[in-house]
């Protein structure tokens, strides 16, 4: 662990910084906007891999085929994981410059029973591990969990909606994830001086409230925060365990890299959240890593080598998951999401060498699906950092893009992305994740008077079937309009009862403990199906749509007679209906009162749960068939949008962000070809799609530039292809760990190419 | 300037489809518009449902004008224009021209034509003054060969190429090579020589024949003759690029 030159002492831990607010209260953005170097060059500076990082990340790939093979490598089953329950592990303890593993050991998964002890069972069970009998016992009669809390106050209401697949994928027998630890805190300001940062926010609340109204309110506060310095204290615990005192500030570049890492290390020990994301930290550390290079403490080849480190140990991050779950999300993803770029609010771009230090990663150890890497573009970034990123997708095909212009407004510009495309800014901003409702299905119930198509039961509200013989537009707009309010209203329920019982039973003490006390919380609903709702609507306002119905009445098919325009084309006609879907539906959510307050957001996105959503509802009067899947994301369906992948986009960047504020997800898999005929210009032009996108209100974009054979040969011939990355709405994939349905669904959407 | 141009509403061509692509039909991301008809019978075309002039749909140029106008802040951002392509847009010079000259300048965009130049006697100085690059195929340096692959002369095209070269306007040059047919050292290097006698090609593209229009020719009951011809091996391609390199070309 020594360096070659004398360590900085503690005291001096901010020598070279210029000063500002950061240095009297936590405030990390400050920090960031009084020190940082914005870099206007090109890529030609970055090193590449050394022998060093090369042996590291092969000890870690040596171990891959045993774990696709086997579905997980190892569990420690017997030890509910906390912040301090593992001793130490390593990759290679000797030749590690960034130490710290979730278990002792790498790839070894940890059991997280606080959010259910079913869940964790089931996934013992599936990979051949003892359940302990002990263990059951405490997290069954002596610790309720999460998941028990809710299944104690849903109501038959929700059951039934869950049950039926109306609503679906939510966070209730799953951590819900979605938050951001401020781990930067820990770098910049040490934890002793967090521990007391939070014990002034806790005296803050020491009066006894006087109005019944907040009086629960206040308790449950202290509560959290009393966990949360509990959190803290274990965290310098753990690091101790690893040699590290990280009471105080880190001092060189390489604390800094350590002292973040061993914050977000305790979080991934602790949570097993849907999605574990890291926040923007490329130009935080690059204030460390430009000063040690400044004073020649560091070499361009040695700040390289800091970053893959730290890259491999996100690359590495694995939870233990049910069958169930991985259905949902598929490939085993963790959303460890690094959110890079953007533009400040000053006009000076947030890129430094440092963010294109963390995408020279996929060069340096080769494409991965994680961390999730991911650009803020705008088009006022410096053409050299546009045209790195549009090569390293053109190049990997692991980058995804959201739009700066869009986020900086509304958020600042300390915003970072929670799993896909969920803007919050760090360390001040949560949210309830809500997982999705299905709007295909609730068309059909419109049509079916509230009975669900596959099983007849009654599930929304009995408004009666659609009798005619033809569907009438007006007539199903309107039914459709009272399912949506119920869909609304038992939704939204749902989401208060999970995250009342979140709080209470797997509360995210480290994550929070890296907020500050009063964070803005937004309720994140979120809507799937959306291509084919609006595909379905138009098809029955342009075309002749006939319900083919069974013998109790229920309509299970339709013929549709006639062309209509679908959502994809850029032609309003049907685009419009989208729009009018997404607005809606935030309407109709946004009546019902939310836990703790918070605001209602909802996405656009599905991640691979498009395949599951499609498979659990009937056909569809746009011609879909019953259990094809849907589109993923806001995408329309495939091979519908018939001019182009532009075409496409244009169409999706019409639904309003504004009435979709937890991120609208678009995926585009294109072939090199159609990009341009040279790498040059294929990496031009993608910066100028990219720029186009941006500037007609798109948000996000998922880039894949692959060839249909690689992807057929890949499931072939999956050996050959361990590290082949494929973006799948919002994040990204092993393509090879994709089950075999999921991988025919990527094959099949449409793969834009030229003739 | 102050040209009078017939209502948009009365000029209607026939259109075979709109399309938004990029790095094929000319620089940046493009709206492009297929009019339909060609009067060449091209062994290897991959759009043959775009031959017939009755196979398009009669559309007025407001409407693709209107359509064009809902990408152009899109374009303008990206970089790029707008194509008029085909089957053969000269084939309708009046509705391609008022094309031309209402994308340049109600629209703002940068204009590219994508022709085989046999037409091109058809292509007025108003026209062209409208349109900012061509997009021009050569087939074949070979007369005979020419006949053979296009069923038509070659003069006229180099006729226009010359015209295009006299008025300084630039030029990417595009080569279909296809092994056995249009690959002989010779053929290829006539081109070549021709390309680079001319002095406004500012790139050539040697495009690498592929059969992905071979379920088309089916559809239309013709048969495919080039379906036991192999695509180009890359080594081919490489020597194709090599051909035009040596005479000075910037060839892709």
């Amino acid at each position: 662990m020594s360096t070659q030159h004398a360590e900085r002492t503690r005291s001096g831990a901010w020598d070279g910084f210029r000063g500002g607010l950061w240095r009297d209260a936590i405030d990390v953005r400050d920090f960031i906007q009084q020190n940082y170097t914005p870099y206007e060059g090109d890529a030609a500076f970055l090193a590449g891999p050394t022998e060093r990082t090369a042996r590291i990340w092969r000890r870690i790939t040596e171990l891959f085929p045993e774990e696709r093979a086997k579905g997980v490598l190892d569990v420690s089953w017997d030890t509910p994981s906390t912040i301090t329950a593992h001793a130490p592990g390593y990759i290679d303890r000797d030749e590690e410059l960034i130490v710290g593993l979730q278990t002792d050991a790498p790839l070894k998964r940890a059991i997280m029973p606080n959010g259910g002890w079913r869940m964790v069972a089931g996934a013992l069970r599936t990979y051949g591990y003892p359940v302990d009998p002990e263990l059951e016992r405490v997290f069954t009669v002596h610790r309720k969990t999460h998941n028990a809390g809710v299944f104690d106050a849903y109501t038959p209401a929700i059951r039934a909606a869950r049950k039926a697949g109306v609503v679906t994928g939510l966070p209730d027998a799953y951590g819900r994830g979605r938050i951001i630890g401020d781990y930067r805190r820990v770098a910049l300001y040490g934890v002793d001086r967090l521990i007391a940062a939070k014990r002034e926010e806790k005296a803050g609340l020491d009066a006894a409230p006087a109005d019944p109204r907040t009086l629960e309110g206040v308790i449950r506060e202290r509560e959290e925060l009393a966990e949360q310095i509990r959190a803290l204290e274990e965290l310098k615990e753990m690091a101790a365990s690893y040699g590290h005192d990280i009471s105080g500030p880190a001092a060189t570049a390489q604390q800094a890299v350590q002292w973040l890492y061993f914050a977000y290390l305790g979080a991934v020990k602790e949570q097993n959240g849907a999605a574990m994301s890291l926040g923007r930290t490329s130009t935080f550390l690059d204030v460390y890593l430009e000063r040690d290079l400044a004073e020649g403490r560091l070499t361009e080849r040695r700040a390289q080598e800091l970053i893959d480190d730290f890259i491999i140990k996100l690359r590495i991050v694995r939870f233990l998951r049910t069958p169930e779950y991985d259905e949902l999300f598929s490939g085993d993803p963790t959303w460890v999401t690094e959110s890079i770029g953007g533009i400040g609010t000053d006009g000076r771009p947030l890129v430094t060498r440092t963010s294109f230090r963390y995408l020279q990663t996929l060069y340096n150890l080769g494409p991965a699906p994680e961390p999730n890497l991911t650009v803020f573009w705008s088009p006022k970034l410096p053409q050299g950092f546009k045209e790195f990123c549009a090569r390293v997708s053109v190049d990997t095909s692991s980058v995804q893009y959201e739009s700066d212009e869009l986020m900086r407004p509304r958020f600042g510009d300390d915003t970072a992305i929670a799993c896909c495309v969920s803007a919050m800014e760090v360390g001040k901003q949560m949210q309830f994740f809500g997982a999705r409702v299905n709007l295909a299905k609730t068309l059909l119930y419109a049509i079916n008077g509230g009975r669900d198509e596959r099983t007849g039961e009654q599930v929304g509200p009995e408004t009666g079937p659609i009798e005619s013989e033809v569907l009438d537009y007006d007539e199903l707009l309107a039914r459709f309009d009272r399912q949506l309010e119920w869909l609304a209203e038992t939704y939204v329920h749902a989401l208060n009862v999970i995250h009342y019982m979140h709080d209470k039973y797997a509360y995210e003490r480290l994550e929070m403990a890296l907020h500050d006390r009063d964070v803005r919380r937004t309720m994140a609903c979120g809507i799937a199906g959306l291509a084919v709702a609006a595909d379905s609507l138009s098809a029955v306002k342009y075309a002749t749509v006939r319900p083919v119905r069974d013998g109790s009445g229920l309509a299970v098919d339709y013929t549709v007679e006639g062309e209509y325009p679908a959502y994809g084309n850029n032609d309003d006609r049907a685009d419009g209906l989208a729009v009018g879907l997404v607005e809606e539906f935030m309407r109709k959510v946004r009546k019902h009162p939310t836990y703790r307050g918070a605001e209602h957001t909802q996405s656009v996105l599905t991640i691979t749960s498009n395949v599951v959503y499609g498979r659990k509802t009937g056909a569809t009067p746009d011609g879909r068939r019953a259990g094809e899947p849907f589109s993923p994301g806001a995408n329309p369906m495939n091979g519908r949008d018939t001019h182009g992948y532009v075409a496409s986009a244009l169409s999706v960047a019409k639904l309003p962000y504004d009435a979709a504020q937890d991120g609208i997800s678009l995926t585009n898999t294109v072939t090199p070809d159609a990009l341009g005929r040279t790498p040059e210009e294929r990496v031009r032009n993608l910066a100028g799609v990219l720029d186009g996108y941006t500037a007609v209100g798109g948000f996000h974009m998922n880039v894949n530039v692959l060839n249909r054979e690689t992807l057929l040969d890949a499931m072939e011939h999956p050996e050959k292809y361990p590290q082949l990355t494929i973006r799948v709405s919002g994040y990204a994939v092993n393509f090879v760990r994709l089950t075999r349905e999921q991988q025919l669904d990527v094959l099949n959407r449409t793969f834009h190419g030229s003739l | 300037m102050t040209v009078t141009l017939p209502a948009g509403a009365r000029t209607v061509g026939s259109v075979h489809s709109w399309d938004l692509s990029t790095g094929v039909d000319g620089p940046g991301t493009r709206f492009v518009v297929f009019l339909a008809g060609c009067p060449l019978d091209c062994l290897y075309c991959h759009n043959p449902d775009t031959r017939q002039l009755r196979n398009g749909r009669r559309t007025t140029a407001d409407a693709v004008v209107a359509e064009a106008a809902k990408c152009t802040a899109f374009i303008h951002a990206a970089g790029g224009g707008a194509t008029v392509s085909g089957g053969e847009p000269l084939l309708q010079p009046a509705f391609a021209g008022e094309l031309f000259h209402r994308f340049k300048h109600e629209l703002g965009l940068h204009t590219a034509l994508d022709t085989s130049g046999f037409l091109g006697a058809r292509a007025d100085d108003a026209l062209l003054a409208d349109v900012d690059l061509v997009l021009l195929d050569i087939k074949s340096w070979d007369r005979a060969l020419h006949r053979r692959v296009t069923g038509r002369p070659l003069e006229p095209t180099l006729d226009f190429a010359r015209r295009l070269a006299d008025r300084g306007k630039e030029v990417h040059l595009r080569f279909v090579l296809v092994p056995g047919l249009t690959d002989p050292p010779g053929n290829v290097d006539g081109v070549a020589s021709f390309a680079a006698s001319l002095g406004n090609v500012s790139r050539v593209d040697v495009l690498p024949f592929h059969k992905l229009g071979r379920a088309k020719w089916e559809a239309l009951g013709r048969e495919f003759t080039l379906a036991d011809t192999p695509v180009p091996t890359a080594e081919q391609v490489r020597a194709a690029r090599d051909a035009f390199a040596a005479h000075g070309l910037h060839a892709v």
